[in-house]
């Protein structure tokens, strides 16, 4: 490369670099306003002129919120949901995955299709008829009633799909041969092999459930048995909201999420660029 | 054999009776008349040509296709821009790339909310912004002219990242040899960029434009946290006002036929473009 070319490239990595940095500043600014108004002394936060650091720390905003609202039950709600969620969705997912990836069976096509075309319906659209039967069931106002709906998800599927068709045939097969049951079959075999994917689903399920609003909303109208979204959304909508508290309520909501993003930030990139999800 | 259908049944199980049936059941009320007391009452095609003469569907199906014109094309873009420059050898690369993709890990919800403080006209950090630069404040979600773009602002915020990955990874896939051949040819930036990258990005494209169009025609936490769908109807779209349908005024039948034209929008849509990309695909 000549001296000229050499230059002329740093000189365009140079203007990237500061470009990007000061993008980088913008998308990490909302995420430290959220932090810095949580943490300022309550007089600090309506003042006319917005001060970049807040003059001094003060946990005042979450004591508040803590005894004003029953924020530690909302929490035990979301935990308990986002946990059992993932239990299920994830083993009945890999299960169906693996099913459309390496069985041949009549009607495999269309059910395959049919749950691709779930992924468009507007959840708004079945929000009546899904309460109806939940209402039916007897399960409005219960852990149960929140997780089942959205149980089995079309995203999960696609995704193990993708992954498991490439393993291959003849382990599988040779498996059968031994005289090993499908099931072994699928735990001694399948499972060990698809950790990347488990992974990749667990983080993704977690993330949805932990993060969802809309069904919960319609589900859920007892205050004590609301997810943090749904108490976010509570604090939020008051005639003169608190915006400490509300700020407060927010960092503590998105608490797990930062120790997912920071611990397996590689499983949340590689599921969005192999399949497109978020 | 069983085996297969053992495997599926509680996958399907669950498909039918929370999204299949929902949607079947849905569209049979569609053609009902129904407060959710009492019998349905069947009043044929009523609730669809209520819908084409209903002056707040065709604004909701506007601000629901200005919301999308104004946040997939652009977040694509930026996302392409970023992928590019990321994908350069840089000073702190990777911490860099975290720091666009964060916003994919916080709820709609929480986004929402910090939207809605930093928008807030009187104690919002953007408007003291504004007036120490000596502007004068925008009244941001309450004027109806400032509501839709301060979304779509927001809105973009949360999308760049998510394009830039899957961009991102699209670049990785390109063999360095192509554009050591284009250089070796005397192809300009420019060239390389419009011969080379943007051909190979396609399948990457196409995919983001199906998601993203699916994204802001789906797109209701964030707007029922920010603005509710006002001031007046100037940020409701579609699935707000099915929602409003149902739970406010609780007009089942109608808020079922409207969620059944959006349903039917975003398939012709996702086909529409299926078509494009293959007849794109023909002619090179």
């Amino acid at each position: 490369m000549t001296t000229g070319a050499y230059l002329s490239r740093r000189l365009i990595d140079a203007a990237c670099w500061l470009a990007l940095v000061a993008g980088a500043v913008v998308m990490i600014f909302p995420i430290y306003w959220m932090f810095a108004t949580a943490v300022r002394p309550h007089t600090e936060i309506f003042e006319a002129v917005a001060r970049l650091a807040p003059s001094n720390f003060s946990w005042s905003n979450f004591h508040a919120v803590l005894t004003r609202y029953p924020v530690l039950t909302w929490v035990n709600n979301s935990v308990i949901i986002a946990v059992v969620a993932v239990v299920l969705t994830v083993f009945i997912n890999l299960l169906c995955g693996y099913t459309f990836a390496k069985f041949h069976f009549p009607g495999r096509n269309i059910l395959f299709f049919a749950i691709l075309g779930a992924l468009m319906v507007p959840i708004q659209v079945l929000l009546v008829p899904e309460f109806l039967i939940v209402s039916w069931l007897g399960l409005l106002n219960s852990h149960l009633g929140v997780i089942l709906p959205r149980a089995a998800e079309a995203f999960g599927i696609f995704m193990v799909r993708q992954f498991m068709v490439s393993i291959p045939d003849e382990m599988i097969e040779a498996a059968r041969l031994d005289g090993a049951g499908e099931f072994t079959i699928f735990f001694r075999i399948v499972l060990p092999l698809s950790k990347p994917i488990i992974a990749v689903l667990v983080i993704f399920t977690f993330m949805w459930r932990w993060n969802d609003f809309a069904w919960p909303l319609v589900a859920l109208t007892d205050r004590d048995m609301f997810t943090i979204p749904l108490g976010l959304n509570l604090l939020r909508g008051e005639v003169n909201p608190d915006w400490g508290n509300v700020m407060a309520l927010a960092l503590l909501s998105l608490m797990p999420m930062l120790v997912i993003f920071l611990a397996f930030q590689r499983y949340l990139v590689q599921g969005i660029a192999s399949t497109g999800l978020k | 054999m069983l085996v297969p259908y053992l495997f599926i049944a509680p996958n399907i199980t669950l498909f039918t009776a929370f999204s299949f049936l929902p949607l079947i059941y849905a569209v049979y009320i569609s053609f009902h008349d129904w407060t959710l007391i009492g019998e349905p009452n069947f009043i044929a095609i009523r609730n669809y040509l209520r819908l084409v003469h209903d002056p707040l569907f065709w604004r909701a199906l506007a601000n629901t296709l200005l919301y999308a014109a104004g946040t997939v094309p652009t977040s694509m873009a930026i996302g392409l821009l970023l992928a590019l420059a990321l994908n350069r050898r840089l000073l702190a690369r990777s911490f860099l790339r975290s720091l666009y993709f964060l916003p994919l890990v916080v709820s709609a919800v929480a986004t929402g909310t910090i939207a809605a403080w930093m928008f807030n006209d009187n104690y919002g950090v953007l408007n003291a912004l504004l007036v120490r630069l000596g502007a004068s404040r925008i009244s941001w979600l309450s004027s109806p002219y400032w509501a839709l773009p301060s979304l779509i602002l927001t809105t973009l915020w949360v999308r760049v990242g998510f394009c830039m990955v899957v961009y991102l990874a699209a670049l990785q896939s390109i063999p360095q040899m192509y554009y050591e051949a284009a250089r070796i040819d005397g192809a300009s930036a420019l060239h390389q960029f419009r011969h080379v990258t943007l051909p190979l990005v396609k399948p990457a494209t196409f995919l983001l434009l199906v998601l993203s169009i699916i994204y802001s025609f789906h797109v209701f936490d964030l707007i029922y946290v920010m603005t509710g769908g006002g001031p007046g109807f100037s940020t409701t779209m579609l699935v707000q006002y099915i929602f409003r349908a149902a739970f406010v005024t609780s007009e089942m039948g109608y808020a079922s036929a409207v969620g059944v034209a959006l349903y039917a929008l975003i398939l012709g849509f996702t086909v529409l473009q299926w078509r494009a990309s293959r007849q794109a695909e023909n002619v090179m």
